[in-house]
Order: structure tokens, then sequence, then C-alpha cells
């Protein structure tokens, strides 16, 4: 396994996430070769020999995802995904504070090979660090001719236009996203039809997440068939693993594909916290079925090893939970979270993720009756697959692996009125 | 209205006219910034300058949560309550906070300086826990950290 580095390959300074810097690390070089030397069916090309499966969560092949644009139409949109709003994830952060022109860049070189005129970046409206250096760089990018009009003296034209999310997780789901880009309230829509057919504005549109983009100017560079070469076969590339709860050393680690997850816990993140015995993990963002200590033990980070383990990899956001934690009211923390990030549109979602909060929140009170644990499983089972959007099943599935898995501390606080742990949340060092 | 007008034809020249509704929430935004929370006056403002749909605009308004539609104090402090930040102790701080600030979360001291809130997930969880004072994120927190924050405010 080589140690090829996409995102982390430079040191960070005061000014390494300026234009200078940038093109000092061989910044817009894949794009120059790209306007210059080839076609836009060229550029599809390498991503689809790259192999590489979208950052957002989903991860569905990119060049695939490109190649159901619907044909022949007159407008084409690209959306850049940047509503980072899972827990457990914040990689996106990074590449906007630390290197946004790879994101620069690799909006333009998709919007090339897509013959997109008009892009948008969909930002969260909290960040600011982040939205302060994004626009730094277009605004860098433009005054360099790289945006705009005739880039690079050639034909090739393109405008990105940056949206600010206004507080809702709701819109990282794309059509979520399309319906607050158009100025409506964040009501994700029926698919079919598909983005690639109707997107936005009934346009053809492409939506890519933050890290995807990115990743294409290395892809351009040095070839897609480089990039197949890192990390396992079936998902290849580096990626950028966003580790937090109990742990020594939480952060942000780029990692091939296939790195084993104990690895990452153990070594690049120092252990668990307190020194106490890893509990569970939620390998790939909060909506991600949680794992026990058993269940990791084999476990590499490619989507496939980790689905066969029964959960996803998801955003790649890894949140560790130590031995002690009261597994009822974290999962408070989470049913929390989806009551309150369901848009209302679809009433299984909108009534189903309120009982479930007001459940285990009566389970967390003392109160819990007999039969709670049914109807969670129930409500869970009632949600999936009966909503326009995926929030549903994120709702739920964090829901019924906790169930599956701690039921025992579950059913001991309903009998007992009190957490068989100590009921608290935080390591006690 | 008419410095905000400005600002909103200064804005109008990014969007193709094809596409001028996505300037609901940009618009939207600007306001807030301007006037500290929105109104429905606001909301059939921009949409008589869009030419969209009030109610387009009324359900946009009230339905993102960073849209204040009540007055908030000078320093609103967003507290992440969210997974990884509830794992690194955030209890344990918003707890200090209500005793600090002599609020719970959602209100706003009598003095009009600082309101409280819980938020949802900041994308902070490698350096839990988190807040956000108005614009700007102060992580990996702890009491005497909090303190500072805040003698530091006006």
């Amino acid at each position: 396994m080589t140690c090829e580095r996409v995102f982390f390959t430079f040191e960070i300074t005061e000014d390494s996430h300026l234009l200078p810097a940038y093109r000092k690390r061989g910044g817009y070089e894949a794009l120059e070769k790209a306007i210059r030397g080839m076609q836009p069916a060229e550029v599809q090309a390498e991503v689809a020999a790259s192999g590489m499966r979208g950052r957002g969560g989903a991860g569905f092949p990119t060049a695939t995802k490109w190649s159901f644009l619907a044909k022949g139409a007159p407008v084409y949109y690209l959306c850049c995904n940047a509503d980072e709003g899972e827990p457990g994830t914040f990689k996106d952060r990074w590449i906007f504070e630390h290197s946004p022109h790879l994101l620069v860049e690799g909006i333009l070189l998709a919007s090339y090979a897509l013959g997109v005129r008009h892009s948008f970046i969909y930002i969260r409206g909290e960040f600011d660090l982040s939205y302060r250096r994004l626009m730094n760089a277009l605004q860098e990018a433009r005054e360099a001719g790289l945006i705009g009009q005739s880039i690079l003296g050639s034909e090739f034209s393109c405008e990105i236009i940056v949206q600010q999310g206004a507080g809702a997780y709701v819109c990282g789901e794309e059509s979520s996203m399309l319906s607050s880009i158009e100025g409506f309230k964040g009501y994700p829509r029926n698919k079919p039809p598909f983005p690639a057919v109707k997107g936005l504005y009934q346009a053809p549109t492409v939506i890519n997440n933050v890290e995807t983009l990115s990743t294409l100017p290395w892809i351009l560079r040095n070839g897609g068939a480089a990039y197949a070469k890192i990390g396992s076969e079936k998902n290849t590339g580096t990626r950028l693993f966003g580790i937090s709860g109990h742990v020594v050393r939480p952060g942000l680690y780029e990692q091939p594909t296939g790195y084993r997850l104990k690895d990452l816990i153990y070594q690049d993140a120092g252990g668990i916290a307190g020194g106490k015995a890893l509990k569970a993990v939620i390998p790939g963002g909060s909506s991600t079925p949680i794992l026990t200590a058993e269940e990791i033990e084999n476990i590499t980070l490619d989507i496939d090893s980790v689905a066969k383990a029964g959960s996803m990899l998801g955003s790649g956001g890894v949140i560790v939970i130590a031995e002690g934690t009261c597994m009822v009211r974290l999962l408070q923390v989470l049913t929390r979270f989806y009551a309150h990030e369901s848009c209302g549109q679809c009433i299984p979602c909108r009534e189903g993720t309120a009982w479930m909060d007001r459940i285990v929140k009566r389970i967390l009170a003392g109160k819990g009756v007999a039969g709670d644990l049914e109807r969670l499983e129930g409500i869970t089972v009632g949600i999936t697959g009966n909503t326009i959007c995926a929030l549903g099943a994120a709702a739920s599935m964090p829901v019924a692996s906790f169930l599956k898995k701690f039921k025992h501390e579950f059913a001991y606080f309903i009998e007992h009125g009190r957490s068989l742990n100590d009921g608290r949340l935080e390591v006690q060092l | 209205m008419s410095c905000l007008t400005d600002k909103f034809d200064e804005l109008r020249k990014i969007y193709p006219e094809e596409i001028k509704s996505s300037m609901v929430l940009p618009l939207l935004q600007l306001t807030l910034k301007e006037k500290g929370h929105l109104t429905e006056s606001d909301a059939l403002f921009i949409a008589d300058y869009l030419g969209v749909p009030a109610m387009q605009v009324k359900e946009a308004m009230t339905w993102y949560t960073m849209l204040y539609r009540a007055p908030v104090g000078r320093h609103v402090v967003k507290v992440c309550r969210s997974i990884a930040c509830s794992l690194c102790g955030e209890e344990r701080l918003i707890a200090h906070l209500i005793k600090k600030l002599g609020i719970e979360p959602g209100a706003t001291t009598p003095d009009g300086r600082f309101t409280l809130l819980e938020v949802e997930c900041l994308a902070s969880c490698g350096t839990a826990p988190a807040m956000q004072v108005n614009d700007t994120y102060h992580e990996q927190l702890t009491e005497e950290k909090i303190d500072r924050i805040l003698e530091e405010l006006s």
C-alpha cells in the first residue's frame, strides 16, 4: 500500500491557503492541462479510470453519476455540496480553511468536463473562516483569469456562485439542497426524476461533495490509473477520516481506503481517552449503525468492509465511545438531533422522529414503561422506506442499532429507573 | 430600506435573471445582518423586490433556524450539543453558561448582551467541545476558556 496523499501534502502556514502557495504545490496545472490539451470526454474518462466513489456518504462512483446526465440539454449545473452537517464529520472544513483552491480547481475541472457554465457551492451558513477563505480564493482565482469568461484564454467560461445555508441539516440531502438554492425552504423532492435528469431549475445537475471535487486536480495531474492504485481495489484513493469522541488525539487523518479502523483509533488517534476500554464505534457519521468493540476488530476503512460488518463508511466521521458511557443518554442526543432536523414534509419522519425522541427521553427520566423498546423498534420500521429522503432512515438506523446491540442497558433503565452505567457521556479521567 | 436596496442591487449582478429566485436566501441573510432579526415586512419587501410569491419568502424565512425572527442579544452564544461535543462535556459547559449568564438556552440577558442557544453539530467534532459566538468559532472549550471569552466581549 502506497502512502500517497491527496490532501495532506504541505505544511500549514499562515499563507499556505493562498493562491501563490497553491501554485507552488502544482495548483491549477491540472486545469491548464485539461483546458489546453484534453476534450471534456477525456477528463471524464480519467475520472472513470480513477474508480473514485463519492465522499459525501453514499459512495456512488463519481464518473457513473456524471454519465447519467441527460444529453443535449441547453444548460447544465454543477452543485458542490458543502453543507457539512452530519455529526462526526468535519473534513470539508479542513479543505476550505487550508486548501480552498483545491476545491475551486476541482469545480472548474468538473465544469469543464460536464459543460457547465454556472456552478454553485452550497456552504453551511455557520461556517465562518471556511466561508471567508473560500470567498478569498474565488477572488484570487477570478483576478488570475481562472474563473469567468474565457478561462486561460480558452473558449471555456464558468462562474462559481456561493450560496450560504441558513441552518438546516436536511439541506445536505441533494434534492433539499436544490430547493434551498432555488430560494425555497429546503424540502427534499421525490426521485425520480433524479437531479441528473431534472435538477436545479429543472436542468440536468450534478451534485458532488467537497472532498470528491477536491480530489479531481490530483487525478487529472497524476492520471486516473495512478489514483486507482491507491487504497482498496473497489473503493480507491485516500480519504479524510475525522475521528472524534473518546480518543486521545481526535482530529482529521488522511489515510488510504482499506486502512484498519483499529489503527486509526489506536495509532493515529492515540487510543481511548483515559486509558479506558473501547465500547463502541459509530463508523461514518451519526446516522450510521453503531458497532461494538468486537465488531470492529477486523474492519478496514472501505465501503465494502464496513458494510459487511453491518454499518456504513458514510462520510468517514468515526465517533469513538469508551466503556462506561450511558448508551441511553447517548441515543437521546441522537434522537433529539433528528427530531430537531426533520423538515416536516413526510409524516412518518416528522411524527416518528418526535415520538422516538419522546420515548427515549421518557426512559432517561426514569419513566420508561413496558413495551417502550418494542414501540421504538416499530417506529423505526414505520419510518424506513416511507419517506421522500433518507433523513428518516438516518434517524432510524441509530435507534435500531443501539437497541439491537445495547438492549440490556435500555431494559435496565426501564426496570430500575436509572442508568446501568453512571449515566454520564464524558470520560471521567 | 434604501441602503439595503443598494446592496440587493449589488448582489443581483451575480445572478442571471432566470435564476433570480436563488436570491431569496442571500437577501434574507443580508437583511438579517443589517437589522438583527427579520419580520414579515422584510419578507414582503424581498418578495416584491424579486417579483416572487410572498409566501415563498415567508416560508423560507420561518423554516431556517439561523434566520432569527425575534431580537437577539449583541452576542449570540451557540453551544454545540451534538454527539461529539456531548461526549466531550457539553452538558457541563452549558450548565456553566446557564449559571454564568443567568439565563436558560433560548433566552437573552435583560441587558441585551447575550443570547444563549444550544445548536446542532458545528462540524467541530475533532476539536470538541465547541461553541460559536456570533460568527466566531471557539473550540476545545473548558470552563476557564469560556470565562475568558465572555470577559473579552462588550
